[in-house]
């Protein structure tokens, strides 16, 4: 016991030097723009800061797990104060000191309590699993009647149910069929543009573009599909985001069908199923929605009307999913899943019934895609990169594959915790890579792991 | 035919550029069955090291070209050398044992958390850097007047990469180590049964594959004179191709599979449409993985239960 002081201490001084080491070029020095190309600055106090809260940091872990815990405790608690007052030199390193100090301190502070953190919440979320979707839903149907439901709310639900809907589609191909897509952004671009186009060239209406959206979408799918789904889980990872790849460079090159890297404005905007429109002053010949409910014109009433479109289309899905699962096709694609090659020897056809969940999965991308051509009326390339797929993909996979209820936690964190920091932007996709880490580390299932094959025999 | 051989050129040395990064896929997933996504970042942070490694030596006032560049190139290696190993022992070993699908995730996380960190410390910029090495041969003249020439730094890039296959095949088939890096790709139950360090040996996978792409970055720096801190993705997606097309867990097959694309690109950037450059590269990965899947020099690997 003597002997951990001194342990701990080499511990974080070992940690501390390669932190320094890596650190050194990277946040020692800057290059910055002089007149005769580049130039260096440097950064010591941010290097010296950054080595010491490595060394802290290392020092309390190795002393926690040497068992000196109450001690820990007492000493991140204040030095998570203490970094509350210290001037550090970058606001960063503050949020990093702070933050840090206060998860080893959590940390010591549940090892003293006796229960690992997060290891009860499965018994919680079995418990609202049941009463939580219908919650949910409730909430999301009122939402819009809310006194605070203005403008930037409404839009940010849009974005969340689009999010959810793209999830509960790739939920299909991932969670089900346990196929890894980093491409599904592909789809959604297709589907885009497929309503994009048709409406403003060839003069679609948007119910029009829906099934066509869909349509093209899945028909793409199956063409990439055909060749590519007895490839193994990694393999395809990659051909899928070879895939992604292809249809931003193809939609950013084809301008005599995409206009390249300007885009397509006037993508088709719903009217209220074909009887309606929403504007002050409609077409000769066409309805304002207004006028048919006999209200005084608003143009929110656009986004209400299509904040419930996509949260029918996304519980369209949800209740397809649902079905589905239980029906031979879905019982054949969680045995694909759980073993391929115990599912093949009980005669099951690995290619065609992967074929069918990618397809699947790939329509609902599309009519996911002409929504956000709705919801944009305008679609560019920019919109479908990689980091769109890593976003859904990350939806799915850390709500928890196969999990429906995980999907609409994960979006919700996604699209509401982007929102809520917004001053903080420079940040995010930092924090989004850490986010991906830690949850592969602690939860691998996700953060909602109800992973179970429908139907088991005990 | 004289403008065919100078695509040739750029093809290969290009195609060298891409070798030694799909060096490094190609090792790891010979030991540990896994795709290391952040590898195309390990490239870019050698590439930033290495710049500023050669701007600091210049403000501390070496001029001599070949010292810049010969500790340019270490420095680079050290430190991403250094990267490789933190980021095996801190994020990919833990998740040994877990889900399939968990070490390939955290691998896309950690690819944009090292993007992130360079664009903040470093900027969005792209940053430039003036041609240290200038001068060439004129190899023939063309009856059209075309001349076809080698630059120096196109010798220096074969050289090296050369020289680094050399020393990489000398250390896998002589050594200790390469005989350990061998059992433990074969079987790695095994060889640990028969006293290899099994994650020692894997520690020094990474920190070979690193260093041999942090190489390939310094060159890149050198030859196009431009980066940003998003190189990393596209460069490393076309050496996974590389690996995938020479076999994977084949180290000539990677060099042979960096040529091969290098080739393909830069053939196609002349005579097809160089927009479209990527989209070919991404087709012979596909075609690859459908029609060859143990790519040109790799063995079949057999799915076992």
């Amino acid at each position: 016991m003597a002997q951990l002081p001194f342990k701990a201490a080499r511990d974080g001084a070992i940690a501390a030097l390669i932190a320094g080491l890596l650190a050194l070029p990277l946040v020692g020095f800057r290059l910055v723009d002089q007149s005769g190309g580049e130039g260096l600055a440097n950064r010591w106090p941010q290097l010296v800061a950054m080595i010491i809260l490595v060394f802290v940091g290392r020092l309390a872990l190795s002393l926690i797990s040497g068992g000196a815990v109450r001690s820990v405790l007492f000493f991140m608690a204040a030095f998570a104060i203490g970094s509350l007052i210290i001037p550090w030199p970058s606001q960063f390193l503050e949020v990093v000191a702070v933050g840090g100090a206060a998860l080893i301190a959590m940390r010591a502070a549940f090892l003293l309590l006796g229960s690992r953190p997060f290891g009860s919440m499965s018994g919680a979320v079995g418990l609202a699993g049941r009463y939580a979707p219908w919650a949910m839903i409730a909430f999301a149907a009122l939402l819009p009647l809310l006194p605070f439901a203005n403008r930037g709310v409404l839009d940010t639900g849009v974005m969340i149910l689009t999010y959810v809907l793209l999830g509960w589609g790739l939920n299909i191909v991932t969670g089900l069929a346990g196929l890894l897509d980093l491409g599904y952004a592909a789809f959604f671009a297709i589907g885009a543009y497929t309503a994009a186009i048709l409406g403003s060239t060839y003069g679609f209406s948007f119910w029009a573009c829906l099934p066509l959206a869909a349509a093209f979408a899945s028909a793409a799918g199956l063409l990439l599909g055909f060749p590519v789904l007895r490839l193994r889980g990694d393999y395809f990872a990659i051909v899928t985001l070879g895939f992604g790849e292809i249809i931003r460079i193809v939609a950013n090159n084809w301008r005599s069908l995409t206009n390249g890297s300007q885009g397509i404005a006037g993508a088709p905007r719903p009217s209220f199923f074909g009887i309606a429109d929403f504007t002050a002053s409609p077409a000769p010949g066409h309805t304002a929605f207004n006028a048919l409910f006999g209200i005084p014109y608003n143009p929110i009433h656009r986004i209400i009307f299509l904040y419930y479109l996509v949260l029918g289309a996304a519980l369209l899905v949800n209740g397809f999913t649902l079905r589905i699962r239980r029906l031979p096709i879905g019982r054949a694609w969680e045995a694909l899943r759980e073993d391929e090659i115990a599912a093949q020897a009980l005669g099951i056809d690995r290619r065609r019934v992967k074929l069918t969940a990618f397809a699947i999965g790939a329509a609902w991308g599309g009519v996911g895609g002409a929504f956000f051509a709705a919801r944009q009326g305008f679609v560019s390339p920019e919109s479908f990169g990689f980091m769109e797929s890593v976003a859904v993909t990350a939806i799915v996979v850390l709500g928890g594959m196969g999990s429906q209820l995980g999907v609409v936690f994960a979006a919700v964190l996604y699209v509401g915790l982007s929102e809520l920091f917004r001053p903080l932007e420079e940040y995010r996709m930092l924090v989004f890579g850490i986010a991906m880490i830690a949850i592969m580390r602690f939860r691998p299932r996700g953060l909602i792991s109800t992973r179970r094959p429908t139907a088991t025999l005990l | 035919m004289a403008y065919f051989v100078q695509q040739l050129i750029n093809g290969l040395t290009l195609g060298s550029i891409y070798g030694l990064i799909a060096i490094g896929y190609t090792m790891v997933y010979g030991i540990i069955g896994m795709i290391n996504f952040a590898h195309g970042e390990i490239y870019m942070i050698g590439a930033f090291v290495g710049l500023i490694t050669i701007l600091a030596l210049m403000s501390a006032g070496i001029a001599s070209v070949p010292i810049l560049l010969i500790l340019a190139i270490l420095v680079a290696m050290v430190i991403a050398g250094l990267y490789g190993w933190t980021i095996e022992r801190l994020i990919y070993r833990p998740l040994r044992g877990a889900p399939r699908l968990a070490p390939l995730i955290s691998a896309i996380g950690l690819s944009i958390f090292l993007q992130q960190y360079v664009q903040l410390t470093q900027g969005g910029r792209v940053k430039t850097l003036p041609p240290l090495i200038s001068g060439g041969f004129t190899l023939m003249r063309g009856d059209d007047g075309f001349t076809v020439g080698i630059s120096n730094f196109q010798i220096v890039v074969f050289l090296l990469t050369l020289a680094l296959m050399a020393g990489l095949t000398l250390i896998i088939n002589r050594t200790e180590l390469g005989r350990a890096q061998r059992a433990a790709a074969a079987d790695p139950l095994m060889a640990a049964l028969c006293g290899v360090d099994v994650d020692r040996t894997i520690s020094v996978t990474f920190i070979i594959g690193a260093a041999l792409a942090a190489v390939a970055g310094v060159m890149v720096v050198l030859y196009y004179g431009v980066i940003d801190f998003f190189i990393g993705f596209l460069a490393g997606l076309k050496a996974f191709t590389a690996a995938v097309l020479g076999g994977v867990g084949s180290l000539p097959g990677a060099l042979l599979g960096g040529l091969v694309l290098g080739l393909v690109e830069s053939f196609w950037s002349a005579y097809a449409d160089a927009a479209y450059k990527d989209v070919a590269a991404y087709a012979i990965l596909v075609l690859v993985l459908i029609f060859r899947p143990s790519g040109l020099m790799g063995r079949p690997e057999v799915e076992k239960v």
